[in-house]
């Protein structure tokens, strides 16, 4: 499970010793992420969102309990208690602020982090367990940053309540007995906003359980690095602790500086202004959009505007929003290429730059606009490719490619010998 | 981080004795801004659980005390706890007034306890000083207990009309709050 | 075998959406990109009062004098239909009224009570830890008295609307003869889309979403609502920007707060930043390979 070299811990003192015999959890910590943690010498940046992932959840569960210590979750006082929130409680505006733009956050590391995986293969034997397990923890932020948005009542969480469940409804046959059962109703209201809060409390303590899984899991082989060759030796690593919590700690002040200069100067940017109205059953807000972090997959869900021979617009755009993100399982099958970091993949470089960062970015954007053209027929573009990186591009480039050479060892890619 | 120059790396560049201090200096000056940053997040973590601005505001009570007659009381709402008001016979005056003050647990005379010019107004929380039950003898009809007064079915308290513990195990008397007259017959608690 | 069934699934997807692009495709040739609708054609952006006002940027801060005009104006004009139901009175010191002041101006409002004697609901004087009373008891008798059009409640409506601030300011005084008014090609409403003409009841505004809106011009005189001593001319612009400043205020109390609170975290952080970025440095300093060619 560890490197030979791993160092080895030591109790400094009696209670130290005393406590290592009784329940060694300061020696977990310290193989987990302390000094007996061996760590490539080699990680770049991109490798700081996994610890900055850590962080944010951490953050929303704190200021998630604290919020939930002055809100109702009743579809009568929800929005008043929001807004009781806002202007009585202290220090509230600075909570209710830090976990909504905390959300954001959290998803802004989590896509980065992802797309370190796609673009160094991360998800490569041996590390198919890891990727799996991640993107686990994806789908479950998703489904608790969406009940998360619904709990204000406003009108985009009413609406977005509607609509998501909605998407239930397209599945032939149970479809709308499902919808009607996952809402308690015929239409969100008390018995959905409860069950939302419900969930919505309970999810994050899972999202911990599965991260909890995902490190455990990483520290069997290890973490990958930028060259995408193992580690070899004792100089291909440095201890994590004080080289990587060093560099976390600096990557993480500046993360910071970001989320509070929104969260003080434009807590609003990322939301939207029909959330500030009451939720009002009887009148639709003129463009409904969720959160921006679920736009790629709303693109998705919007470009089948037709029917495929037997199968309905409605079903087909469902069944490729979540079989957008179900690809994703199936990523350690579907790439055979023996080379894991992109700098050693000419091919699949150029069509990881220049196709999937640019339809992702075209999905982002198409999906937070309204259905209209040209952002119809922008998204179909960009939702094709995107089917067709990952299910048709990566296998093929993979088996056909020719890589660059590798670098015999961690130590050689940095210092040019290996010694 | 005292192992930052113990690391033993080949290629470690050997740091003259300054160069060690003044970098551990910097190391320490870090950890100790993360946790200056971490113990000023506590601040709004904390003081979030305080009462808010809606529940401050409601501190206070106004009470019009002029349709209270002698013998009556009347329960008010001060700060989410019951509050007697109660209007003290002749008798009752004179009840308080005999008892031996200094015999008492927690002694208090009953111009203590009242406002100069109104002795005739006895303004006290319904809260038993023993473990907060709402003690009887408000309402009519309810029991007074040995004393006359107030008495608390929780645990047996008897408050006397002055509403002086006598009996029972409250350590203290009923809390006379803060009030002022705002007017002849007006009074405002909190 | 996985990857062939995966290239069977992603050429069957690719298919589906292409087929739909294929469908748009022939429609936007058919049939063009889309209708020229009115809202395109006519609906305008807000803007600011010239001058902006003083909480807007990083560093702003309330104006209060014209937040008790904004109230004032609140008070005499938009409080006859709308309400400010998430607005304690009592927040009315934060613009400089004293405790006295508040509590004389919360007992000018009516609110709902019961009566202690006989329960009968009933209306008694307002106290400062009350609510901004609602115009109307309820949702059916808002509409019934507004042809059926309900005021919406302003608290947080400078929150609830694209630059709001602006937005109430704008469409305050933005109010038009659509037979008169041209758009930036020069057309009337009349004669470009006399279908969109305002029906009874309704009055164009260009900064309206769907450019009719059943309010009528509230602020339509200026001197409608007289200011104290010392404060400006209240013109309609004036009383416009002095109102929507007041609902920035309704919507966010805290906003000022909130920017003063971030420039001390903000410049915490930096130097924290610092620090870490030199013990970074510090650290690795070591390790950290010279890149050999």
């Amino acid at each position: 499970m560890s490197f030979p070299w791993a160092r080895q811990y030591e109790p400094q003192n009696g209670f130290m010793k005393w406590m290592d015999e009784k329940l060694p959890l300061p020696r977990f910590v310290y193989n987990a992420v302390g000094a007996g943690y061996p760590v490539p010498r080699n990680l770049n940046y991109m490798w700081n969102f996994g610890v900055l992932a850590g962080f944010f959840l951490m953050l929303q569960i704190v200021t998630g309990i604290i919020l939930a210590m002055h809100y109702a979750a009743n579809a009568e006082v929800a929005f008043g208690t929001t807004e009781h929130i806002m202007r009585d409680v202290n220090w509230g505006w600075l909570m209710r602020y830090a976990h909504a733009n905390g959300a954001s956050f959290f998803f802004i590391v989590i896509y980065l982090h992802i797309f370190r995986g796609f673009y160094f293969s991360s998800y490569k034997a041996p590390r198919e367990m890891i990727w799996l397990l991640g993107v686990v923890i994806f789908l479950l932020m998703m489904a608790t940053a969406f009940m998360g948005y619904v709990l204000p009542w406003g009108q985009m969480s009413f609406w977005g309540a509607k609509v998501i469940t909605g998407l239930f409804g397209a599945i032939p046959l149970v479809g709308e007995p499902l919808q009607v059962w996952l809402l308690g109703g015929f239409a969100p209201d008390n018995a959905a906003l409860n069950r939302f809060f419900s969930l919505h409390y309970l999810l994050p303590f899972v999202i911990v359980a599965v991260v909890i899984l995902h490190i455990w899991a990483l520290h069997i082989p290890g973490s990958s690095n930028p060259t995408g060759v193992e580690v070899k030796q004792e100089s291909d690593t440095v201890p994590f602790h004080p080289y990587y919590t060093a560099k976390d700690g600096f990557g993480l002040g500046v993360v910071l500086i970001a989320y509070f200069a929104m969260v003080f100067f434009l807590p609003n940017y990322l939301g939207h202004p029909d959330n500030y109205i009451e939720a009002n059953p009887l009148s639709t807000p003129a463009h409904i959009v969720p959160e921006w972090y679920f736009w790629p997959f709303y693109a998705i869900l919007r470009a089948f505007t037709a029917d495929f021979f037997f199968i309905p617009a409605k079903l087909m755009g469902v069944l490729a929003m979540f079989a957008a993100i179900l690809v994703w399982f199936f990523l350690p099958w579907l790439d055979k290429s023996p080379v894991r970091s992109g700098h050693y993949r000419p091919t699949f470089k150029k069509f990881f730059w220049f196709g999937l960062i640019p339809a992702m970015a075209v999905l982002f954007w198409c999906g937070g606009a309204p259905a209209e053209e040209p952002y119809v027929m922008l998204s179909q573009i960009a939702t094709a490719y995107y089917f067709l990186h990952f299910l048709v591009i990566l296998p093929i480039v993979s088996s056909v490619e020719k890589t660059k050479p590798l670098p015999n060892s961690i130590t050689e890619a940095v210092l040019g010998s290996d010694n | 981080m005292a192992d930052t120059t113990g690391t033993a790396t080949p290629d470690m560049i050997a740091a003259g004795e300054d160069g060690v201090r003044r970098r551990d200096f910097i190391n320490i000056a870090a950890i100790g801004a993360a946790g200056v940053g971490g113990i000023a997040t506590l601040v709004p973590l904390i003081s979030q659980m305080a009462p808010s601005a809606d529940v401050l505001a409601e501190s206070s009570t106004e009470i019009d005390t002029g349709p209270i007659e002698a013998g009556q009381a009347v329960k008010a709402v001060f700060r989410k706890q019951p509050l007697f008001v109660k209007r003290l016979t002749t008798a009752e005056i004179e009840a308080a007034n005999a008892v031996d003050v200094g015999s008492l647990r927690d002694p208090q005379t009953l111009a203590e306890r009242t406002k100069e010019g109104h002795q005739d107004l006895l303004v006290t929380m319904g809260v038993c000083t023993h473990l907060g039950c709402v003690p009887l003898g408000a309402a009519e009809g309810e029991v007074k207990g040995e004393f006359g007064g107030y008495f608390c079915p929780c645990h047996g308290s008897h408050y006397d009309t002055a509403a002086r513990i006598r009996k029972g195990p409250a350590p203290l008397n009923l809390e006379v709050p803060e009030y002022e007259f705002t007017s002849d017959t007006v009074i405002r608690v909190g | 075998m996985i990857r062939l069934i995966s290239i069977l699934v992603g050429l069957g997807f690719t298919a589906a959406v292409l087929w739909a692009f294929g469908n748009g495709a022939y429609t936007a040739v058919t049939e063009g990109m889309g209708e020229r609708t009115a809202e395109k054609a006519f609906h305008l952006h807000p803007h600011a009062p010239e001058g902006g006002y003083s909480f807007e940027g990083p560093f702003g801060k309330w104006d209060k004098q014209q937040l008790q005009r904004g109230y004032q104006v609140y008070k005499e004009v938009c409080a006859a239909c709308h309400s400010l139901k998430f607005v304690a009175i009592r927040d009315l010191e934060q613009l400089g009224y004293s405790e006295a002041e508040v509590k004389a101006e919360a007992a000018s409002f009516q609110v709902p009570g019961i009566d202690p004697n006989t329960g009968e609901a009933t209306t008694r004087p307002g106290l400062p830890t009350d609510n901004f009373p609602s115009p109307y008891p309820n949702k059916i008798a808002a509409a019934a008295a507004n042809n059926n059009a309900i005021p919406p409640d302003l608290s947080l409506m400078a929150k609830a609307r694209h630059n709001g601030t602006h937005y109430i300011y704008s469409l305050l005084t933005g109010y038009a003869d659509p037979a008169v008014y041209k758009n930036e090609a020069g057309e009337t409403l009349a004669e470009a889309f006399p279908a969109t003409m305002p029906g009874t009841g309704l009055h164009f505004n260009p900064y309206f979403a769907n450019l009719n809106l059943a309010m009528a011009p509230p602020l339509n005189s200026d001197g409608q609502v007289t200011y104290a001593e010392g404060n400006p001319e209240p013109t309609v612009h004036q009383m416009a920007e002095d109102v929507s400043a007041f609902l920035t205020w309704t919507a966010e109390p805290t906003m000022v707060k909130r920017k003063q609170t971030g420039w001390p975290v903000l410049g915490f952080l930096l130097f924290a930043s610092i620090l870490a970025f030199l013990a970074y440095k510090n650290i690795w300093a070591g390790v950290k390979p010279k890149k050999a060619g």
